[in-house]
Order: C-alpha cells, then sequence, then structure tokens
C-alpha cells in the first residue's frame, strides 16, 4: 500500500504540473509599460515554487516507496547529518530564495506605487457603486466639480452628485459609463466609491486596486496596444457583483481626441 | 505517591444522572465528543452548501428539486439566484472557518486529549469548559437561524468586509437580520473560543503529572498549546471588531462607515469611520486563524507520525520551536491580506517580508518529516495515510503562498481562484487531513471500539485523488484572472474555463460523496466495531495508559508519574520496540 502512495502521489505531482509547463492556463497579453515585471516575477516564482512542489512530493513518494511496510525487525536509520541539515537546508535554501523574491519583487510594486504620475499624465476619475463604474474627464477647464452625495441622481444621469447649477468646473465634466483612454499616455485614474468597497481589475493592465469609501486613492498606468479590454469588480459589493463590469476603450490619440469632442458636444 | 495540590484542588465526584453525563457534562471527553460532533454536523452543512454553489456554477438553470423549500426567495423555482448564492457562499465560509477548522482539530481533539496525555484528570476550569462548548453551541444555532429568517443569510462573505456589513439592510438582501445574526453568531463565538483558550493553557501549565515537563509533552500537546495562545489574543480582537460592528448597525455608531455613501438611493446617517479599520481588525485575528485551523493538525500528524515510522522524528524539539515561531510571525502577518485594499503600499514591503519569512519555519517543519521518514519503517493505515497525504497537502498549499505573499503579484492574483486554491489546500484540506488521521488513529481511545480499516483507507485514496482533482484547477484558473465570489460567469473570457469548472464541480460532488464512506464507519464502528484494546498501536504517550474508552476521571484516582520523553521508540523495553512515558524501565539511550 505504501507503493501505491508513492505511485499515485507521483502521478498528481506530474499532473499538477502539467498545465503549468505547457502554458495551458496564462493571463492573456500584457498591454502596460509595467506589467512585464509582474509576469517576469510570476514566472521566476513559478519556477522556484514548481520546482520545490516537485522535489517535495517526489521526495515524500520515494521514502514511502522505499520505508514502508518493511520486514518486521528491520534496523533503522536516521538521516545523515539529522534535524541539523534540515535546519540549516531551509535556512540556506528557503532564505535565500525569500531574500530573492522579497528584495527582487519589491521593483514592480515600486514602479506602480511608488513613482508618481507624470505631469502631464491624463486624468481621469473612476466611480464605483452598485453595480457599476462610471468614468469621468474634468474637460476644457482641466478641473473637477466636486462630488455632492446628497445630489447623486441616477435616473437623471447624475451619477456623480454633480452640482452644475452652482458650480462652473462640474459645467464642462464629461461623464462615460466606459474608460476611454489614448494609447502610450500616462493615465492618472483618481478613485472614488459611492456606496461600498469596489475593486478595478483589468488583467490586460496588470492593475488591480480596491476602491475605499472614504479614501481618496488613486492608481497610474499607460496602455501600449488599443483595444477593448474588461474592467470587472472584485470586492464583493453586493448580489450584483459578478455582473459588475465596464470596458477600457484604449484608442489611437486622434481617436480620443475625437470620442472627446463627441462626448462634450453631448454635454 | 505525592499529590501536586493543584492536582488534589482539582479531585471531583463522578457525574450523576443522564443530564450530567451526557448533556451538561463537565467531563472534558464528553466535551470534546461535543464539539467533534458539532464540527461533524457544520462539516456536513457547509459541504452540501458548496455542493449547491458548484452545481449552480455549471448548471445555472438545471432546477435543484426541494431547494425552493429550504428557500423560496433564493431559488425560486428551484434555481439559485445570485444573492443567495452569496448567501451560500458566506455561510460555507463561517460555518467551516469557525465551526469546522477552529472546533475540529483544536477543540475537540485537544478537549479529548490534552488533559489525558499530561496525566490530569481534567481540565484546569471544567465549568468553563461546559460554558465554552455550550457558547460555541449557541453561536451555531444563532447562525443558522439566518436560513429561516424572511430576510436570509448575509451576502457579504466569511470575511463581511464594511462598509457593506455595516451599513444594514440598503446594502442588499440579507444584510438586515440576517447580518445581525451573523456578527452575534461570531460574537459569541469568540466568548466560547476565549474560555476554551484561557482552559487550555491553565490546564497545561498547572496540572501536568509529576514528571511531566513541558519537554516532555507529547507534540501535539505543544500544538495544542500554542493554538491556545494564539486563539486568546485573537478572538479577543475579533470580539470587539463584533461589537463595534454591531453598533454601527443598530446604534448608528460610525466605526466602519464613512461619510457620504449613497447606499440604494439613500445617504446613509453615518460620518467619521474607516472601512479599512474592519479590515486591519478581521485580519488581525484572521490571519492567526489560519493557524489555529493549521497548526493542532501538525502537532496530530506528528504525533501518528512517529508512531507509525516506529521512531522519534529527527528533532521534536525543532518541530516544536517551528510552531512557535509560526505562531509568533503569524502576528506580523495579516497585511498580506490588503495589499490592493488601498493601504498605504509602504505597509505592504512590511507585510511581505514577514510572510515570505513564515516559509522558513515551515520548510523546516516539512524537512523534519520528510527526512524523519528516511530509514523507518512505516505501518500503513488509514491514520498514516492521512498523515502522509497532509504532508503532501501542505507542501502544495504551501507553495502557492509564494505567490501571494508577493505585492506585486497579489496586484494580478489577488481576489482570483488561485486564492481560493491556496487556502483551501493549506488551511482547509491540509487542516481536516489532520482530523481525519486523529479520528481513525484514537477513535478506539474516545469509543472504545475500533474504526474499519478496509472502508478507512477507501476513504483516503477517494479524498487524496479527489481533493487534489478538486482544488489543484482552481490555481489555473486563478492564473488566467478567473474571479471568485461571482455567481455567473459573465465575463468574456469565462467560457474556454467553463469545462475546466465542470470538472472541479464533478470531483467536488465525487469527493464529497466519498465521505459518506467515512460517516458510515463512523456509525457502524461506533456500534459494531472490533472492541479496542488499551494500546492498540503500541503507542507511547500517556492515552494509551488507560483504558479505551477512558474512566470518568481518566486514570482511575491514579496519578502517572512521567519518566522518559515522549516518543520512546525502536528501543527495547518489556513490551516491544518502545517504552510508555509512565514506564520506570530505564531507557537504553
Amino acid at each position: 500500500m505504501g507503493k501505491l502512495f508513492a505511485v499515485v502521489l507521483v502521478i498528481i505531482a506530474l499532473a499538477s504540473a502539467y498545465p503549468i509547463v505547457t502554458h495551458m492556463y496564462v493571463m492573456p497579453e500584457d498591454i502596460s509599460t509595467h506589467g512585464h515585471q509582474i509576469d517576469e516575477q510570476l514566472s521566476d516564482t513559478m519556477a522556484e515554487a514548481g520546482i520545490s512542489f516537485l522535489l517535495a512530493q517526489f521526495v515524500l513518494a520515494f521514502f514511502v516507496w522505499t520505508f514502508a511496510e518493511r520486514k518486521v525487525g528491520v534496523k533503522l536509520k536516521n538521516f545523515p547529518g539529522g534535524a541539523k541539515v534540515m535546519v540549516a537546508a531551509a535556512f540556506i535554501l528557503v532564505g535565500t530564495e525569500v531574500l530573492a523574491l522579497g528584495v527582487f519583487g519589491q521593483r514592480a510594486w515600486a514602479n506602480v506605487y511608488f513613482t508618481p504620475p507624470r505631469p502631464d499624465a491624463l486624468q481621469v476619475q473612476a466611480q464605483a457603486g452598485q453595480f457599476a463604474f462610471y468614468f469621468r474627464y474634468p474637460g476644457v477647464d482641466g478641473r473637477f466639480g466636486a462630488i455632492h452625495p446628497d445630489k447623486i441622481d441616477e435616473g437623471n444621469q447624475n451619477y456623480f452628485g454633480l452640482d452644475p447649477a452652482n458650480e462652473i468646473e462640474s459645467r464642462d465634466d464629461i461623464v462615460s459609463a466606459e474608460l476611454a483612454i489614448p494609447v502610450n499616455r500616462e493615465i492618472h485614474m483618481m478613485m472614488h466609491a459611492k456606496d461600498v468597497g469596489h475593486s478595478f481589475y483589468v488583467r490586460e493592465l496588470r492593475i488591480q486596486q480596491d476602491f475605499v469609501p472614504g479614501l481618496d486613492l488613486s492608481v497610474h498606468f499607460t496602455a501600449t496596444k488599443t483595444g477593448r479590454f474588461e474592467i470587472v469588480c472584485t470586492q464583493l459589493c453586493g448580489l450584483g457583483h459578478y455582473n459588475m463590469k465596464a470596458y477600457l476603450n484604449v484608442m489611437a490619440q486622434d481617436d480620443f481626441e475625437k470620442w472627446l469632442k463627441q462626448k462634450a458636444s453631448e454635454l | 505517591m505525592e499529590e501536586t495540590s493543584a492536582q488534589r484542588a482539582h479531585a471531583h465526584a463522578p457525574p450523576e444522572g443522564f443530564l450530567r453525563k451526557y448533556v451538561f457534562s463537565l467531563d472534558h471527553k464528553v466535551i470534546g465528543k461535543q464539539y467533534y460532533a458539532l464540527g461533524l454536523l457544520a462539516v456536513c452543512m457547509g459541504m452540501a452548501l458548496s455542493w449547491l454553489m458548484r452545481f449552480h456554477l455549471v448548471w445555472p438553470t438545471t432546477r435543484i428539486p426541494g431547494l425552493e423549500l429550504i428557500s423560496k426567495a433564493g431559488a425560486p423555482g428551484g434555481i439559485i439566484t445570485p444573492e443567495y448564492y452569496l448567501s451560500l457562499l458566506t455561510m460555507h465560509g463561517t460555518l467551516m472557518v469557525f465551526f469546522v477548522l477552529t472546533n475540529a482539530p483544536f477543540a475537540a481533539f485537544g478537549n479529548f486529549f490534552l488533559p489525558i496525555q499530561i496525566g490530569a484528570e481534567d481540565m484546569a476550569f471544567p465549568r468553563f469548559n461546559m460554558m465554552s462548548f455550550w457558547a460555541t453551541l449557541v453561536a451555531f444555532l444563532v447562525l443558522i437561524l439566518a436560513f429561516v429568517i424572511p430576510d436570509g443569510p448575509p451576502i457579504s462573505g466569511w470575511t463581511s468586509y464594511a462598509p457593506l456589513s455595516a451599513v444594514g439592510k440598503d446594502a442588499g438582501p440579507g444584510m438586515g437580520w440576517g447580518m445581525n445574526l451573523w456578527a452575534i453568531s461570531i460574537a459569541i463565538f469568540c466568548i466560547g473560543s476565549l474560555l476554551g483558550a484561557l482552559n487550555f493553557i491553565a490546564t497545561t501549565l498547572d496540572l501536568r503529572a509529576k514528571g511531566m515537563t513541558l519537554m516532555r509533552m507529547p507534540i501535539c500537546t505543544w500544538a495544542w498549546f500554542i493554538t491556545s495562545c494564539i486563539a486568546l489574543l485573537a478572538f479577543a480582537v475579533l470580539l470587539p471588531a463584533c461589537i463595534l460592528l454591531i453598533l454601527d448597525r443598530t446604534a448608528g455608531t460610525s466605526f466602519f462607515i464613512p461619510s457620504g455613501l449613497v447606499v440604494s438611493d439613500r445617504l446613509q446617517p453615518h460620518s467619521g469611520g474607516s472601512p479599512l479599520l474592519w479590515q486591519h481588525l478581521f485580519w488581525f485575528f484572521g490571519h492567526p486563524e489560519v493557524y489555529i485551523a493549521i497548526l493542532p493538525s501538525m502537532g496530530i500528524v506528528s504525533h501518528i507520525l512517529i508512531n507509525s515510522m516506529r521512531k522519534p522524528l529527527l528533532s521534536a524539539r525543532v518541530i516544536i520551536y517551528s510552531m512557535m515561531s509560526i505562531g509568533f510571525l503569524s502576528w506580523m502577518v495579516w497585511g498580506h491580506h490588503m495589499f490592493v485594499s488601498g493601504m498605504n503600499p509602504f505597509s505592504s514591503l512590511l507585510f511581505s517580508f514577514p510572510t515570505l519569512t513564515i516559509t522558513i519555519p515551515a520548510t523546516i517543519m516539512t524537512l523534519i518529516w520528510l527526512g524523519s521518514l528516511y530509514g523507518a519503517n512505516i505501518r500503513i493505515n488509514a491514520a498514516s495515510l492521512f498523515a502522509l497525504g497532509f504532508i503532501s497537502m501542505f507542501v502544495s498549499g504551501g507553495v502557492s503562498g509564494f505567490f501571494l505573499a508577493q505585492p506585486s503579484i497579489d496586484i494580478v492574483l489577488h481576489a482570483t481562484y488561485f486564492v481560493v486554491g491556496h487556502f483551501h489546500m493549506v488551511m482547509g484540506v491540509a487542516s481536516i487531513f489532520g482530523v481525519f488521521a486523529g479520528t481513525y488513529f484514537w477513535f478506539g481511545k474516545m469509543t472504545g471500539r475500533m474504526m474499519n480499516e478496509t472502508l478507512g483507507q477507501l476513504h483516503f485514496w477517494l479524498t487524496f485523488i479527489g481533493t487534489y482533482c478538486i482544488f489543484m484547477p482552481f490555481h489555473y484558473l486563478g492564473l488566467v484572472g478567473n474571479v471568485r465570489r461571482y455567481s455567473a460567469f459573465v465575463n468574456d473570457y469565462t467560457g474556454p474555463l467553463l469545462p475546466l469548472h465542470k470538472f472541479i464541480t464533478i470531483a467536488a460532488l465525487g469527493t464529497g460523496a466519498a465521505q459518506l464512506v467515512f460517516i458510515f464507519n463512523l456509525i457502524y464502528s461506533r456500534y459494531k466495531g472490533a472492541p479496542a484494546p488499551e494500546n492498540p498501536w503500541s503507542g507511547t504517550t500517556l492515552e494509551w495508559s488507560i483504558p479505551s474508552p477512558p474512566p470518568w476521571n481518566n486514570f482511575g484516582g491514579k496519578h502517572p508519574v512521567i519518566y522518559h520523553d515522549p516518543y520512546q521508540y525502536d528501543v527495547k523495553g518489556s513490551k516491544g520496540d518502545f517504552i510508555m512515558q509512565d514506564s520506570p524501565e530505564p531507557s537504553a539511550g
């Protein structure tokens, strides 16, 4: 029965590794300037974790194969070097791995979070509410009108609670249900939660960031390819959570300007 | 024989009457079995809920007959609504984490065996012990009451993030009284767990038999002791967090709710609170909770492995120190659940480092287990198979932690099925494997009858292969970016993933059905199993020095004296290749 355990375990380990080794399940192609660092970090970690996984399972299988159900009275032995070897191995192997991953892994993180957005980045505001995203562009004055929660009126399409009657900054604000952005230009996206926690996740952009009510958060990113990509909510926000999505529309600079003009003319 | 004063103070009369013996019992062994039974009931419910979820995910339009009788609003015509899916998900997580993973490996086995393994007649505070169980039972009843009230169970997940959980019924179905019941239930559960943890600590420190030094305690006793220290601190934080949540919901306070929120078209009358405060408090409890679930199983598995290998581990001390390090580090890592939460990104780096560091004691333990197998003569039975399966699962669930510990990778894997695969394998399946191993190993001692070995091994094979089939593919889904907690796959890219989801669902239904073998074995063996001898596995620790099942006062009024380290195997003793802890014969070494 020990030998059966060993065989089953080896089959399980190989079968588990197969879809990984053959890249059957992978993220879609990265369209951001920072994403390749995350992808490299992910594949380095996959290599290290994968080798650790296979080694440990194979050693377990081998030892159970060899040392299970032996003859009664067989002389038992201990692993040469005993616990000291194990502790040293763990410290040296895993310690180095931890340090390497810990140190090098921070570069990608730093790129996303510790570098401020460029001053000429395109300003966009995203608002998440049960169960839709809305996006706002500041218009020709370059300034966003203030949000007044008491003025939010979805029936009249005042999703952000703007007060154009009294505030001049709000009058030219462009509101859209899709996030249209120009390609190869940095976007500085301010994030506002209307009701409960939500999240902004675009797999192709390698960006995920929560919307937190009461907190002014922002992310910045640059898309390098045009196309339509799904934006999904990843923070459980209520019954319609599964269906809360929008689209990121990355356009050529000219197309984006046309789009903005078109939107402005609808105001 | 000289008695210590603590032991004299704790001598008590035998229980009399049905109620005192079996219901409101003060006997740690009866309370341990009560916890086990509650865990078993909760795991059956939790598993049934996961079946419904898995079924709905892949066959969303297929009617589940009879489901509408359980919830008319949640499953009209037997079809699960999106909100009822979230209710099932919330209740599944809550039942499993609190009432199964905290109760079974820790409270159930710990209660039954910790006093016996240290040579005590009972727990230090038998009345507190009874109160812990009854508080836990009340918490369970309050929680499942949410299924029958018109509002239905809450939909905010077992993590109950504010403000979704805090603003009341505006947040959606189940967020009125359903959510209140959840918060009240967990607060009561905390009280029960705090009493239990105090009791375990006091018992371990005060009631050890003569000669039972701390380092002579079996590894599983150490695991329960370390776990109770963690539980004492963790539940002491979750309890006030739940009280603040209840106040936000019912008394108009604003601990977790900021101003200006418009939920269901209503401007909420709150201001000044912080949603991140809830996340910090919850995960300050929540991460140590993972170790509350896994440490007892590590202890149980070590205990069983040593017995099955017929030789001690390379170093029991290193295992104990590793468990302590894990317990200690578990307090510094809660922020790794919050990398993308909007918390200061610098703190993500600070939380990442200790998280990666936990890998070191975890690897040391794995290497000690693996290295100890070398040169052994491993007995294969249901108990040892589950113990070996535990090592395999612990490794599989552990390596995926490497990914999630790194903030940069967490950006893409956070809230995907990768996370679901990770924690189910390491804190769910691995921990439950420890419970299965413990059950096959100790059932004879607990009930006086042995479990059926053939059925036990059949159960192992089905469960071992089945759980890998369920939880390994979760990682693949996560690598594609499949988001968790969705009741339907409406995303553009989920179409090609559906076959994999179907595979998981079929594996889950099959593996779940295989657990019927275990339940049948439990019931059948309880009444028809072969009578259990005093020491069926040729064990060395004190539980094997007393009859199966033990008398009400464990050692029949005698107080054992301890002469040896707990694991004197591979030596020449008068009974075979081992020497009991309380045997005065000298050990060869």
